[in-house]
């Protein structure tokens, strides 16, 4: 599948290794353009397709008094730059005040805009998730997005491949989100680098395109270059009808053209893994990166199991900053926050599972719990469903939708020392708030420890409703 | 961007395993909209306490290696969120070059990208070297880019070789502009999309 995509994007192969290829859509935010459109202005270059090139706001972006002025100056300079750029250049951009706007990895595939077999860039690194729909989509820097806009294509070279093979049946309650976290903790957080992942097995057949979307995006956090699922049936049947997605006569032929992209059932990577998931818990991470993690019966692994005394250094020193003991039960983990959101976990469905889960239910009073939607339209979506009416009756804040405590570039940030159950990405040192203490979870481990203080087992919840 | 050909200094030693660019840029630090400022506020959280004092501990706060061009560091560079930041901010403080045993994906392109050069080298002489800029502030390495070379690196005297693809070393060498090469190709870009035209709304190609 990959190899069919890069093929059919080459502009042209400048030695046997580096390719330019064309880019089909370029998704661009506050943060990592304005450097960009600076250096096409003193340049004197232009925006080549701002018709292939989309902007929204969501890293710096308030969640909450959207009606008023930003308190953050430098933030809000960041925002009517990016307008003024978008203005200047023709790009179509959803702003805080669009019905559009959200996470650009949320807002991306909800407009029928990520298609299969399409190259897709964006100066963020999760942009994996638009993989879910066999599209070869990657993480840029700030050089490469100016390249894009100069000249609708990246240089690239060409990555290795690498087959994840998720054999076996998921057990009930389990998530994509602790499918990857799971296969991080085995393979490592570089253990993907320089490839491109493609998740095969029976269990990916079965799961939402939502699913799909959770499991890519975290490829970056075992060090992809991107992580790729082949269409099929339930690809094309999210794409019917959203507002990009060809309509009625176009989509059956698209379809026909999108069914050819899967990979041949003789094809050949560079790396196989089968990766069992039979015996998934719900996970949770205990580190400072996304691979320090334990299933929720587990406990803090003893400083021994890791090794040589050097191998046993960035434990205690993760340990150290999490204020965690070896051999303490993860269920025994007091917890501050909750943060339900992020491009990894805050689309309607898993806004669903967190209201099962909550419904009849309040917010433990050691908590402060909040749920910030991907995307406007989730947002709608979700009060549409009643879904807003249910959480905040248990007690959690409804916010606007954004990037928020993911990485908390606005107001939405941790306390010095305050431990957070989030169903974000990354849980590195400060990424949530200087000093924080980040635990990745699934959105469903997330709810349930906002209801009982402390991390617990979801697959013994007892469901009220 | 300025070319990078060769380069004498002394040795930042910071032994530690996947350094992700939050740590290295912090994300407080990523709403200005210029490319330049940010050294100040490299490795920031280790770099200073919650009170805004330099942290004594940290590294990169010994003023014996305050003039050090190279950054010597562990396994899985740069990993995390794709912000360039991180790259400026290197550059700003005054590293031209990064040694590791690896690097993640996106911030090596960066490196290359703003005149920075990464090199990978096993792990057999990075401990070792690691072991020597600590006993030795003032050891000081030659790394010739042309040759791809580094002198002085091991007690022998003789010269180390290290691997980099021609045409990033290409692009470090004379310092290129990226954009101006792929330009040249304008017409294939052209005929790419004039081909692509007839399956406008249904497929990229």
């Amino acid at each position: 599948m990959f190899d069919k995509i890069w093929d059919s994007h080459v502009v042209h192969k400048i030695s046997e290794k580096e390719f330019i290829l064309y880019v089909d859509l370029h998704l661009i935010h506050e943060v990592t353009s304005p450097q960009a459109f600076d250096g096409i202005r003193l340049a004197k270059r232009t925006v080549r397709r701002p018709d292939l090139t989309l902007a929204t706001t969501d890293h710096n972006t308030p969640t909450i008094n959207r009606n008023q002025p930003l308190k953050d100056k430098i933030a809000e300079l960041q925002l009517k730059t990016l307008a003024k750029n978008c203005k200047d250049f023709g790009i179509t951009l959803y702003d805080m005040k669009s019905p559009f706007q959200g996470i650009v990895h949320v807002i991306a595939p909800e407009q029928g805009l990520t298609h299969p077999g399409k190259i897709i860039v964006c100066g963020d690194s999760h942009t994996s998730t638009h993989g879910a729909f066999g599209t070869f989509a990657i993480g840029i820097g700030t050089s490469e997005v100016e390249h894009v806009f100069a000249t609708q294509t990246i240089r690239q070279f060409k990555p290795k491949t690498m087959q994840i093979n998720l054999t076996g049946s998921l057990p009930s309650g389990i998530s994509s989100k602790d499918c990857i976290l799971w296969i991080i903790s085995q393979i490592g957080i570089s253990g993907a680098r320089e490839h491109v992942v493609e998740y095969t097995g029976n269990c990916i057949e079965s799961f939402s395109m939502e699913s799909r979307m959770t499991l890519c995006n975290m490829s970056i956090e075992a060090g992809a270059r991107a992580g790729m699922i082949a269409p099929d049936n339930i690809t094309f049947e999210y794409l019917k009808n959203r507002k990009h997605s060809p309509n009625h006569q176009s989509f059956e032929k698209a379809v026909k053209i999108w069914s050819t992209l899967k990979s041949d059932p003789n094809a050949k990577y560079d790396k196989v893994v089968d990766i069992s998931v039979e015996n998934i818990e719900p996970m949770v991470t205990w580190g400072t990166n996304p691979g320090m993690s334990t299933p929720i019966s587990g406990k803090i692994p003893e400083l021994a199991s890791f090794g040589s005394e050097a191998e046993q250094l960035p434990i205690k020193r993760a340990l150290q900053y999490m204020n965690l003991e070896a051999e303490q039960p993860i269920s025994e983990i007091n917890i501050d926050r909750v943060f339900i959101g992020s491009c990894t976990n805050s689309r309607i469905e898993d806004l669903r599972i967190v209201r099962d889960i909550v419904a009849g239910y309040a917010v433990n009073k050691t908590v402060q719990a909040m749920v910030v939607p991907g995307s406007t339209s989730v947002k709608k979506q979700a009060e549409n469903e009643g879904i807003d009416k249910v959480i905040k009756d248990a007690g959690f804040e409804w916010r606007d939708a954004g990037c928020s405590m993911c990485l908390g570039m606005n107001e939405d940030v941790l306390k010095p020392y305050e431990r957070c159950a989030s169903t974000s990405n990354r849980n590195f040192e400060g990424r949530q708030g200087h000093n924080g203490r980040t635990h990745l979870v699934s959105p469903a481990m997330a709810a349930a420890s906002a209801i009982k203080g402390h991390f617990t087992d979801i697959r013994s919840w007892k469901f009220k409703t | 961007m300025k070319p990078f050909k060769k380069l004498t200094s002394t040795i930042l030693p910071l032994d530690r395993s996947d350094i992700d660019t939050d740590q290295i840029i912090p994300k407080q630090f990523l709403k200005r909209i210029t490319k330049s400022g940010y050294g100040e506020f490299l490795f920031y959280n280790w770099r200073y306490s919650s009170k805004g004092n330099p942290n004594l501990s940290f590294e990169l706060n010994d003023l014996k290696y305050k003039d050090s061009q190279i950054l010597l560091t562990g396994n899985n560079f740069g990993s995390g969120s794709s912000r360039e930041h991180a790259a400026w901010a290197l550059l700003d403080y005054g590293f031209k070059c990064i040694i590791a045993p690896s690097f993640a994906d996106i911030f090596y392109n960066n490196c290359f990208e703003n005149g920075i050069l990464p090199i990978s080298l096993p792990n057999k002489i990075i401990e070792p070297l690691m072991l020597k800029c600590i006993n030795k502030p003032t050891f000081k390495i030659t790394i010739n880019l042309l040759d791809q070379t580094i002198s002085n690196i091991s007690s022998s005297k003789s010269l180390i070789k290290f691997e980099i693809d021609s045409a990033r070393k290409n692009t470090l060498l004379k310092g290129i502009d990226n954009i101006g090469e792929t330009l040249h190709y304008e017409s294939k870009i052209k005929a790419f999309e004039d081909k692509q035209g007839k399956y406008k709304g249904i497929l990229p190609f």
